[in-house]
């Protein structure tokens, strides 16, 4: 194909096409980085992701030459420590996971025809927090004062015994992160399921788009409980509560079961997307669609699910029963069988292809091979008795590395390999790429293989040194060599990313002549995603459908044109897709990078114990991200529907369960609720593991005020419906005193929340029973604040004009809320005044 | 490959020297034998399929699914699980009433070593532990400050050491020799130098060993050793560390009562001789980053001398 008729220049475009062009462009100079669209925002995330791996691939090899030589002193243990707790905490926390968010961001709505993510300013808000979350973490270790905790930061050492403010930097540096990571699994949630191309069913979603929906859904359920053991931690630290403190009741035990809860999913939060990667190349390069898609389907789900049942064996050594160390070990072991069913359906879908030969099937390959290894050796540690000799030593250095390079890092190149062309418009070299891959493949083996052994012949993780007597000297040697190795391949790949292809003429379009929609990228790409947004009928319509490409660029399907100049995307239904509003997205803005800015400021200043300047930055967040929602979102339309093309009218305003932002608020709250419920996991834990829980004589905060406070916030609530129900009836008075009452009834009822222990006289240092009651009251009574803010919101939209009878989103996403503040009012109120009395 | 397993195997997995550990190396070794024919199968059909190009029936390929994805891995992973889990009750069975108990703290970053010799009756010593030989033997583990592991590897498994909480580990040594323990649960500076030698004996030997050990210390000989006494005791090093049978009863360090008598100093890190003994005393944190006893520079030659001749007679 020619590629300039594929790629008419402006002045050849018809003028929907430039309409089109017009609302879509990037902005320019200095705004560019204003830009919101997924396409930019997606790049940028990878490249600072991608950023934050060579710096932990770096502090890795600080470690390896350490390690090289017994005895050797090129770092101090102090030093050292540092280097490898920033090792591990940058690799998962500011490489795994964003990079799995940012390729999502880049690629997701091309693969599902969509113009973008349905909130395109909360992925450019996550990707700035990100930022500078990352660079505050990372420049923690040039002033020798990062963490030095370990990546599972276990109490009592980092709550009594490290007293620099290297964990208070991890603790709420990497939350400040997680809150990103959250956001950004709502978004790909949402996308998932509201913005696919009319047709797309969900058995004709790709793969990716599976995976990555499992995945998003496992961040929401799984960072949740770590953000929980980080606020127990950080209030443990900075106001002496006793949360892991076992002389005053704490248990050290209940962060390592939040830890892990939320860091066995992580380990397939970080490998999914990747064989989500390898599900999309691994068709293509077969010639064929992939054999068993609902077996992949499943076991993708089934994974997520047995997943989050294998926390307890990153602890069998912590001396629990053998019942429980029997059947956490038979489900450690379980997952294997999923994982086992997608590896074969991959190799049973080369074995039917025609399998053409690239680089991308290399590092596939490659990938695999190395994972297997991985996922053996996972069988093996998941033998509790065989767990008791590998825990916690090199052995366990070696299967996580084969797993995580092998199941991720492997084919996240392969990736980059496959899309590049798609991104750029030009190729990387497939000569480059195979000195990449053998040096990378031997390096890697020649370094992590000879670890198992190291393990097994006794040397601990998390040693900056060893003894020579134990004739550990060359397999550590050869370690280190093979790490080099390792690193000189991944300089080659970097070399062939960066180096200038001005010379090089563009790719032809959809260059592995893929299936897929996010091969119908013209090239040079264009701004607006797709043309037209199809009509789909199978899971391969570049394969399947006939004439597609040519339909969609001749705009004969959806939304081919701009006449507001405004950003629009079609809203499909969750299960067949069926469209059911045409969706205008925000554009470029710079309200995201303040907001972010100062939600950073609140987590920084906190780490140095600079409050006022954190609680004026947190007043500054507020407002900032009150402006953004206040003229960003649910804008009243100056039209109820539009015509979107092939004769369909669409609604541009709907509310409720149609809309995405009900969506998203029904998502963000489930994360929310999961935060909570480990709040009460942590009153529950210590009550079964100690007798002293709770104490005796103590009276808990009674069951007059917590009464007083389920009630009030009960008829807040009621409120609320009743406004909602009077807004839509256009009863304003009635509802601005619906929503009046709420406020004041909300203000009591937090108001009594509060006082239930203050009026018990409960001190929260003094045992670790009236700390975790203040926790709950003071969680719910924030949401109850929370609440009130979005009643006067609400008011203040309707005065303003900006709600209405008929577009009442924020009424009915406010009432969303309400339903979840209801839910940890009564659970707060039944647990801290009802348990007492049914505990005695 | 054994070239690369030069090194005295005092503390690898391997090379078993008790009835947990060789349980567990039998364990490995079938698994590892299982996992390499695995892997050249799967691994083997992955490389076929790109390097055969082609065209295979899809009815065979479904199979290929079912069985290798789904069926085989049921039925292997059913079988490893029953053949390990029929282990831990054994490995978890506490010894007989009347074996020998030991209680293990952890400290940072050494090990304080109890052995209960009667009713209400402990001898005390540290970073060391000796064993009969083919006697089950109970820990009793406890942490003084942060979380630590206990880990004999030629003997058994490890169990953790938590603030708060009494673990407990069983062991049964079943050949005599000398091994090495560490702590495998990261715990701060000197994680890396918190380790313990192992002696295993004849029953006999063992014995002798104990009740020597319940002994106070006699009196020092040679001028040397007493002027170390008084030094030892003007220079405040009773407030930390105890000498059963004079003044010197601190608990915060390591008791040394009978130092003189052990393999190794600063938790198992150098042999214990005079030379590492005087650098241990006077350049503390350059043998052992982190370590909580001071050092003691202001020693002059002659005053270091006498202290390590009299703390090399403890035995």
């Amino acid at each position: 194909m020619d590629a300039s008729s594929d790629a008419p220049g402006d002045d050849r475009l018809d003028v929907k096409a430039k309409r089109l062009l017009d609302a879509w462009r990037t902005p320019t100079g200095w705004r560019y980085w204003s830009a919101v669209n997924n396409s930019e925002v997606g790049l940028w995330y990878v490249v600072a992701s991608f950023t934050f791996f060579l710096f932990g691939g770096i502090l890795a090899l600080l470690m390896r030459i350490q390690l090289a030589l017994p005895d050797n002193d090129f770092l101090t243990a102090d030093q050292y420590n540092q280097v490898f707790t920033m090792h591990g905490s940058v690799m998962m926390f500011l490489f795994a996971v964003p990079i799995l968010e940012a390729i999502s961001i880049l690629l997701l709505p091309e693969m599902v025809g969509a113009r973008d993510l349905p909130f395109p300013r909360l992925s450019a808000y996550g990707f700035w927090c990100f930022v500078i979350g990352g660079v505050f973490v990372c420049g923690s270790i040039f002033f020798g004062v990062a963490p030095e905790g370990g990546w599972f930061m276990y109490p009592p050492m980092t709550t009594e015994y490290q007293t620099g403010v290297g964990v208070d930097i991890w603790l709420l540096g990497l939350s400040f992160i997680e809150v990103a990571s959250i956001a950004a699994a709502v978004e790909l949630i949402v996308g998932v399921m509201k913005c696919r191309p009319p047709g797309m069913q969900l058995n004709l979603i790709p793969l990716y788009a599976w995976y990555i929906l499992v995945v998003a859904v496992m961040i929401l359920f799984a960072f949740p409980p770590l953000i929980a053991g980080d606020l127990l931690m950080e209030l443990q630290r900075s106001l002496d509560w006793p949360f892991f403190d076992a002389s005053r009741g704490g248990d050290p035990l209940l962060w390592q079961h939040l830890f892990w809860i939320f860091g066995h999913p992580e380990v397939y939060i970080v490998f999914l997307p990747s064989i989500a990667l390898i599900a999309m190349i691994v068709p293509t390069f077969a010639r064929t669609p992939m054999v068993g898609y609902g077996w992949i389907v499943l076991a993708a789900v089934g994974t997520g699910f047995l997943s989050f049942g294998l926390w307890v064996h990153h602890m069998f050594t912590t001396g629990l029963p053998a019942i429980s160390i029997g059947i956490f070990s038979a489900a450690s072991q379980a997952v294997a069988i999923p994982t086992g069913i997608q590896l074969f359906c991959f190799i049973a879908t080369l074995l039917i292809g025609r399998v053409t030969k690239s680089v991308c099937l290399l590092f596939t390959l490659g990938g695999l091979a190395t994972f297997i290894i991985g996922g053996l050796t996972g069988v093996m540690v998941a033998v509790a008795p065989f767990d008791y000799q590998a825990h916690d030593t090199y052995f366990i250095v070696g299967h996580l590395h084969y797993v995580l390079i092998g199941g991720t890092i492997f084919p996240i190149v392969a990736g980059v390999y496959y899309y590049y062309p798609a991104v750029t418009g030009k190729q990387l070299s497939e000569k480059l790429g195979r000195y990449a891959f053998w040096l990378m493949l031997v390096g890697f083996n020649v370094s992590f293989f000879p670890m198992h052994l190291s393990g097994l012949l006794g040397m601990p993780r998390r040693v900056y040194t060893y003894p020579a007597e134990l004739g550990l000297g060359t397999l550590n040697l050869i370690s280190t060599v093979g790490a080099f190795v390792l690193a000189i391949g991944f300089v080659v790949f970097l070399f062939d990313v960066l180096r200038s292809k001005k010379n090089q003429p563009l790719v032809a379009r959809n260059l592995w002549n893929a299936g897929t929609l996010e091969w119908l990228g013209e090239v040079p790409d264009k701004p607006w995603g797709v043309r037209s947004i199809p009509i789909v009928e199978s899971r391969y319509p570049l394969w399947d459908q006939d004439h597609f490409v040519e339909d969609v660029d001749a705009g004969r399907f959806y939304l081919p044109d701009a006449e507001e100049g405004l950003r629009e995307t079609l809203v499909t239904s969750v299960v067949d897709a069926k469209p059911i509003q045409c969706l205008r997205v925000p554009g470029p803005t710079f309200l995201t990078h303040f907001a972010a800015i100062f939600t950073g400021g609140v987590f920084i200043f906190s780490t140095y114990h600079w409050y006022v300047a954190a609680a004026i930055s947190g007043v500054l967040a507020f407002i900032t991200i009150l402006v953004w929602l206040w003229t960003g979102t649910a804008p009243i339309p100056e039209k109820q529907d539009k015509d979107v093309g092939r004769g369909l009218t669409l609604p541009i305003y709907v509310s409720g369960s149609k809309a995405v932002g009900w969506w998203a608020m029904f998502i963000t709250m489930l994360g929310d609720m999961t935060a909570f419920i480990s709040l009460i996991f942590g009153y529950f834990f210590y009550w079964t593991a100690h007798d002293d829980f709770p104490p005796n004589g103590s009276s808990g905060p009674g069951w007059i005020w917590p009464s007083v406070a389920m009630l009030t916030i009960l008829l807040a609530y009621s409120a609320t419906l009743a406004a909602r129900r009077w807004n839509r009836q256009d009863h304003a008075a009635r509802f601005y005193g619906a929503i009046v009452c709420g406020v004041v009834l909300s203000i009591v009822g937090g108001l009594a929340l509060l006082y239930g222990p203050l009026a018990h006289q409960m001190d929260p240092t003094a045992h670790v029973y009236p700390a975790i009651v203040w926790v709950l009251a003071i969680w719910t009574a924030l949401h109850v604040v929370l609440g009130v803010v979005m009643h006067l919101y609400c008011a203040a939209r309707r005065a303003a004009g900006r709600m209405t009878a008929r577009c009442d989103a924020d009424i009915v996403n406010v009432t969303l809320y309400w339903h979840f503040l209801l839910l940890t009012t009564a659970i707060t109120c039944l647990v801290i005044a009802g348990f007492p009395m049914v505990a005695k | 490959m054994s070239f690369l397993l030069i090194g005295d195997h005092s503390q690898s997995t391997l090379d078993p020297a008790g009835h947990g550990a060789a349980q567990i190396a039998d364990l490995f070794h079938w698994m590892l034998g299982g996992g390499v024919l695995i892997w050249l199968i799967v691994v083997g059909l992955a490389v076929y399929s790109v390097v055969v190009p082609g065209g295979h029936r899809p009815r065979l390929t479904k199979t290929l699914v079912i069985g290798g994805g789904a069926v085989f891995p049921t039925l292997v992973l059913t079988s490893l699980l029953c053949y390990a889990l029929a282990m831990l009750p054994e490995l978890h069975r506490p010894p007989p009433q009347a074996s020998l108990t030991i209680d293990v703290s952890g400290v940072r970053w050494w090990w304080r070593v109890a052995y209960r010799t009667g009713e209400n009756q402990r001898v005390e010593t540290a970073n060391e532990i000796r064993l009969p030989v083919d006697q089950p033997v109970e820990f009793k583990l406890t942490s003084e400050d942060v979380i630590h592991s206990f880990w004999i590897p030629a003997l058994g498994g490890k169990v953790d050491m938590i603030p708060g909480r009494e673990t407990r580990l069983k062991l049964h040594p079943n050949r005599v020799g000398t091994f090495r323990g560490v702590c495998a649960e990261y715990c701060g500076t000197a994680h890396a130098q918190m380790a313990f030698d192992v002696l295993v004996m004849p029953q006999a030997d063992f014995e002798q060993w104990l009740r020597g050990q319940q002994r106070d210390v006699s009196e020092p000989s040679g001028p040397a050793a007493t002027a170390g006494r008084a030094l030892f005791h003007r220079k405040g090093c009773g407030a930390c560390h105890t000498i059963r049978g004079t003044d010197a009863g601190g608990r915060v360090g390591p008791d040394l009562t009978h130092f003189g008598s052990r393999l190794s100093l600063g938790a198992a890190i150098k042999p214990n001789d005079a030379d590492n003994l005087r650098r241990w005393i006077s350049r503390t944190h350059d043998v052992k980053p982190g370590v909580q006893m001071p050092a003691f520079e202001m020693l002059n030659r002659d005053e270091l001398d006498s202290i390590v001749a009299y703390l090399e007679q403890l035995n």
